[in-house]
């Protein structure tokens, strides 16, 4: 079984800390993630606004690439790069005519052989993961799914779209507590992040107010789009709230890896605009 | 030499619309036998009939195909008006040409083509039809009723009004169903058990009903008019002879806190009760899962309490075997209780309940005695959504079908709301409002304009509790999609209605169809609605689909017409199309050479062993019999036997093998 | 073979791919005309013999088509016609006729469009 990794835009950029955390894990559990060859860019999200036979050429030259490379499946951390790789690769191959048009447009042959797996996907089928928990992550959290990782549900058939429950099993595998909350699946804004921040800050903010109002100490991400918004666009949210926030968020993969006890740099945890700190009540307050 | 006379219907214009019925007439005339071929824009109309006779006399024939509609519409049609012109009714075939040509295909040479394949297979056919004689056989004027809910009710009582004696079988310890749950029934508001337990009273002492309750049916087997049930009618764990019904042994039993079904989880029962205070029969049951006695093997109070020595904790199913003549199917519908939608909530927020379960909270019965209050900590509820279609309506997250009593229900459940809390405001979400029906438009528009009842069209995307309160995300698709959050007290989902757990089973029991959701399935959409596939069993209520009091009522009523029209009868006329053994002169007396291979296939044990003996006594042979009376006709010995002996009449292997060849424009080849 | 256009005989029984027939007729789906029924009362009655007389008769499928297992309007007419069919394949082979020449299947009262789709499959 030869994995391989599609970082797509984000991960080289504003979420490289997801990457680095990401490459981090997978090295201290031992498995390799060579990267896609010669990727390119997944359209989201202007393709698929713009162009169909655009929005599923980009990622069916992505995925051919992968399977000529002998790729038996795709890690695709990003929430969107997941969704338009997902979606391509299920019209696809529900439309053989489709299929071989949008071959020969990008001069690769695409088969399907590749299967397309997010991160809560990757990492629930590592076994044993419970024993590489050297520091318990005892922490209370929130785990926020997004839009796009569980949606459309006959497309990605992953988890249940509303109320999904697999990132809180993983999180239980590391001993944090993950809390029932009300907005696991709600809008982020995403999109609107540089366009429309008074809608970012308005959604994004009603999801730290309910994370918060239940007590959570973090909130997990699998998204660079969810981090930007909620990390990011923190000043926004504070501006129209009213009132300060200092609850942390934090990729799946960078609390994987307090969890396993790797040192918070190689997570790149100091990159976060928002200081990843916890509040007294568990422990001593202090800087990871 | 065969005279057969083709009858082409162009049934107005469902059929010749695609098919070209003239040129059907001419190439169906130049088939070999063919002695007359004519079209007719409706061949079962009067005239048409008239048609089909008049050649029958005037030209002799021998057969008739008629090509129009499915033979499950209209082959006893013409059949009769065959015998009436003194032909023999199984030489008269029906060529499917609508359901399974001209209303498939389009308009076109091919359809036509294939027109013509479908009239020269069933001449091929008819030319090796034989005239065959109908079977008599008698009828057990008894009827079982399977479901006590107000179908089984109704249609028992009718059935016994018209003289006849009715087995009423209930799962349940006690007979009402689903209605003696219901608070109030709209659209007049009367009270649900005030009208419903006298007619419990009267089916209890009626001398034509013998009442099974914590029954269940085990096995049925027969046909029409003779079938044999056998019943298991669970323990009771009491004599039900000796008890009285004082009640004592339901107050004094220590295990109380078993949630009762009766209140929809809301109230508490003892292990040894009566589900209601108006059940029928008021005996109670002892709930085995959670008596003490059978978990740990002491306590015994209720024995020790009763005044009559009744109870029998050794006491075991016993079964019960009956003949009947027909079966009703009553067995009604459940709502779904797992979440569709488990961003509702259900089963999370306590104050998130069903239809069913605020019926009870309504109910003066109920657990909070018809105050309304809510589950989890008693309170008044001063704000309350009600979502209608939780389920309903939606093929990607519930069931794609309307589940129809839930806009009505929905409606009463907040005018009843309104009625007894005057200060709170009930809001609804919804889809569409379908209030077809006798005053329920203007019920519905009581509940909006005189209760003041906030209808928001839209659905509801998720509930979620915030500072103790329910908080209702939703859209108002009138107010240009607007979201809104309302804060609630207590949501009411209006659950779809569902097939009653255990129907696939039962339906397999019986060998009755069903539809992909679990309900029966009707013989006829629309012309025989209470009739199942299956001679001589019915279908009453919610079992078909989830219907509302008034339509269950009538169904069962029809379905009790149904039961007395086939009871009027003193023997049924049974179709000849059955199985038969072949016979010849000696010394081969039959080609059956006796491997019993026939035996094994039947279903019924409708084959039996016939020896054959010469004058002097002595055995010739021994070989296979059908006995008429059992077979049904299915043909899997025809199938089976080896030495092709075994044969069944109206699907023979001639007929068969005729049309097949003909089919494939063989036939005249061959035959 | 773009204007092949196969003959199609589908062995039906009365109770649940028949009436599933009426009911696509009823709903106004579209098949192949192509395809003609040949009603039994059961799949239990289909001698297998008359599929390989369809085939010497010149029909390029068969579908042989019943109740669900269960359902069988004669409790088991459909197990033995399964059984059979298991024991007919062997035969088939023999002969050189492809068995995906023969579809075994069985449809619901209500199950008609997936019989459609099968027969828009064949033709």
């Amino acid at each position: 079984m030869k994995t391989g990794f599609y970082p797509g835009c984000s991960m080289k950029g504003s979420a490289r800390e997801y990457s680095e955390s990401l490459l981090a894990v997978a090295a201290a559990l031992g498995r390799d993630l060579p990267e896609v060859p010669d990727w390119n860019c997944c359209g989201a999200t202007a393709a698929h606004n713009l162009d169909p036979d655009l929005a599923l050429a980009l990622p069916a030259r992505i995925l051919a690439a992968a399977e000529k490379e002998g790729m038996d499946e795709v890690l695709v951390p990003c929430a969107a790069c997941y969704s338009r790789l997902s979606v391509t690769r299920h019209e696809l191959l529900a439309d053989e005519a489709l299929r071989r048009r949008i071959s020969g447009l990008v001069e690769a042959d695409f088969r399907g052989s590749a299967r397309v797996l997010n991160i809560i996907e990757w990492l629930a089928a590592i076994p044993g993961l419970e024993g590489m928990v050297k520091a318990p992550f005892a922490r209370r959290v929130a785990c926020y799914y997004g839009c796009l990782l569980v949606r459309p549900a006959g497309v990605v058939n992953f988890d249940r779209p509303e109320e999904p429950q697999s990132m809180d099993l993983l999180m239980k595998k590391i001993g944090a507590e993950p809390l029932d909350w009300a907005f696991k699946t709600e809008c982020c804004g995403a999109g609107f992040s540089v366009s429309r921040t008074d809608l970012v800050a308005k959604l994004s903010g009603l999801i730290l107010e309910d994370a918060v109002a239940r007590g959570a100490e973090a909130v997990i991400v699998a998204c660079p789009m969810c981090h930007l918004n909620l990390d990011m666009r923190r000043p926004n949210i504070e501006r129209r709230a009213g009132k300060k926030y200092h609850i942390p968020v934090i990729y799946i993969t960078q609390a994987l890896g307090l969890a396993m006890g790797l040192p918070a740099k190689k997570l790149g945890l100091q990159r976060h605009k928002v200081a990843v700190k916890f509040p007294a009540a568990n422990s001593a307050a202090k800087d990871i | 030499m065969a005279r057969i006379g083709v009858f082409i219907c162009h049934c107005g214009e469902n059929i010749s619309a695609t098919v070209d019925v003239g040129k059907v007439a001419e190439a169906a005339a130049r088939i070999p036998g063919v002695a007359h071929s004519v079209d007719y824009k409706y061949m079962c109309s009067d005239p048409g009939q008239q048609m089909v006779q008049n050649a029958i006399r005037e030209k002799n024939l021998t057969g008739v195909v008629v090509a129009a509609c499915s033979p499950r519409m209209h082959e006893p049609t013409f059949r009769r008006a065959c015998a009436a012109a003194g032909l023999n009714p199984f030489l008269c075939e029906m060529a499917n040409i609508r359901e399974h040509c001209s209303w498939v295909h389009e308009k076109g040479d091919a359809t036509t083509e294939k027109a013509i394949d479908i009239v020269r297979t069933l001449v091929a056919k008819v030319k090796k039809n034989k005239a065959l004689q109908p079977i008599k056989v008698p009828v057990t004027k008894v009827a079982m009723v399977i479901g006590g809910g107000i179908a089984g009710i109704q249609a028992s009582l009718d059935i016994a009004n018209a003289g006849h004696r009715v087995i009423l079988v209930e799962r349940e310890p006690s007979i009402g169903g689903h209605m003696s749950q219901l608070s109030e029934t709209f659209p007049t508001l009367d009270c649900s058990q005030c009208i419903l337990t006298p007619r419990m009273v009267e089916v209890a002492q009626h001398a034509n009903i013998t009442l099974h309750t914590y029954s269940e049916l085990e096995s049925l087997e027969g046909f029409i008019g003779n079938f044999k049930a056998r019943i298991r009618k669970k323990a009771r764990s009491l004599d039900e002879k000796l008890c009285t019904g004082c009640g004592l042994c339901a107050q004094k039993c220590p295990t109380r806190r078993i949630a009762s079904e009766f209140d929809a989880g809301l109230g508490l029962r003892p292990a040894i009760y009566v589900p209601f205070p108006q059940a029928v029969p008021n005996k109670p049951v002892i709930d085995r899962e959670h008596c003490t006695y059978y978990l740990k093997g002491k306590c015994r109070l209720c024995e020790k309490v009763c005044p009559t020595q009744a109870i029998r904790f050794d006491q075991e199913d016993e079964i019960v075997e009956v003949d009947v003549g027909a079966v009703v199917l009553a067995t009604g519908f459940d709502i779904k209780h797992s979440d569709f939608f488990p961003e509702y909530g259900y089963g999370k927020h306590k104050d998130v309940i069903d239809g069913l379960q605020f019926e009870r909270l309504a109910s003066a019965s109920g657990p909070t005695l018809g105050e309304m209050r809510r589950p989890s900590d008693g309170k008044v509820p001063e704000t309350v959504v009600f979502v209608a279609c939780a389920g309903s309506r939606d093929p990607a997250k519930g069931i794609e079908y309307c589940s129809k009593i839930c806009c009505m229900y929905t409606a009463k459940h907040a005018m009843l709301y309104k009625h007894k809390v005057h200060h709170g405001k009930p809001y609804v979400f919804y889809m569409d409002i379908r209030a077809g029906g006798k005053m329920y438009e203007e019920f519905v528009r009581r509940a909006m304009e005189e209760d003041g009842v906030q209808y928001v069209r839209g659905r509801v995307s998720r509930i979620f509790e915030r500072n103790g309160k329910l908080v209702v995300k939703g859209a108002d698709t009138l107010l240009g999609a607007r979201p809104m959050e309302i804060e609630a007290d207590m949501v009411v989902l209006a659950t779809a209605g569902v097939a009653q757990a255990g129907a696939e089973e039962l339906a397999q029991k019986l060998h009755v169809s069903y539809d992909a959701h679990k309900f029966y399935a009707e013989a006829h959409p629309k012309l025989r609605p209470v009739e199942t596939n299956t001679a001589g069993i019915f279908l009453a209520g919610a079992c078909q689909a989830p219907k509302d009091i008034p339509e269950s009522v009538a169904q069962a009523s029809g379905a009790a017409a149904k039961v007395a029209a086939l009871f009027s009868q003193a023997e049924l006329v049974r179709e000849p199309l059955i199985a038969v053994v072949d016979r010849q002169a000696p010394p081969l007396y039959s080609s059956c050479v006796g491997c019993f291979l026939c035996q094994s296939a039947c279903p019924y044990q409708a084959i039996e062993k016939e020896e054959i003996r010469g004058r002097d006594g002595q055995l010739l042979k021994t070989v296979a019999k059908v006995n008429p009376g059992l077979c049904q006709g299915c043909g899997t010995c025809v199938a089976f036997c080896r030495t092709k002996s075994i044969d069944i009449q109206g699907f023979s292997h001639e007929q068969v093998h005729a049309e097949v060849l003909a089919l494939l424009n063989r036939g005249d080849r061959d035959a | 073979m773009p204007d092949f256009e196969p003959k199609i005989v589908a062995f039906v029984c009365n109770w649940c791919t028949y009436a599933g027939a009426d009911l696509t007729g009823t709903s106004r789906m579209k098949y192949s005309p192509q395809v003609s029924i040949i009603r039994f009362p059961c799949t239990g009655r289909i001698d297998f013999m008359l599929l390989l007389k369809a085939f010497a008769s010149g029909a390029d499928g068969i579908i042989v088509s019943g109740c669900h297992p269960n359902d069988c309007h004669y409790s088991s007419g459909n197990f033995h016609a399964r059984r059979r069919w298991i024991i007919f394949r062997g035969l088939l082979d023999f002969l050189g006729i492809d068995v995906r020449r023969v579809q075994f299947s069985w449809y619901g009262r209500w199950g008609r469009s997936r019989a459609t789709s099968a027969c828009a499959a064949w033709a």
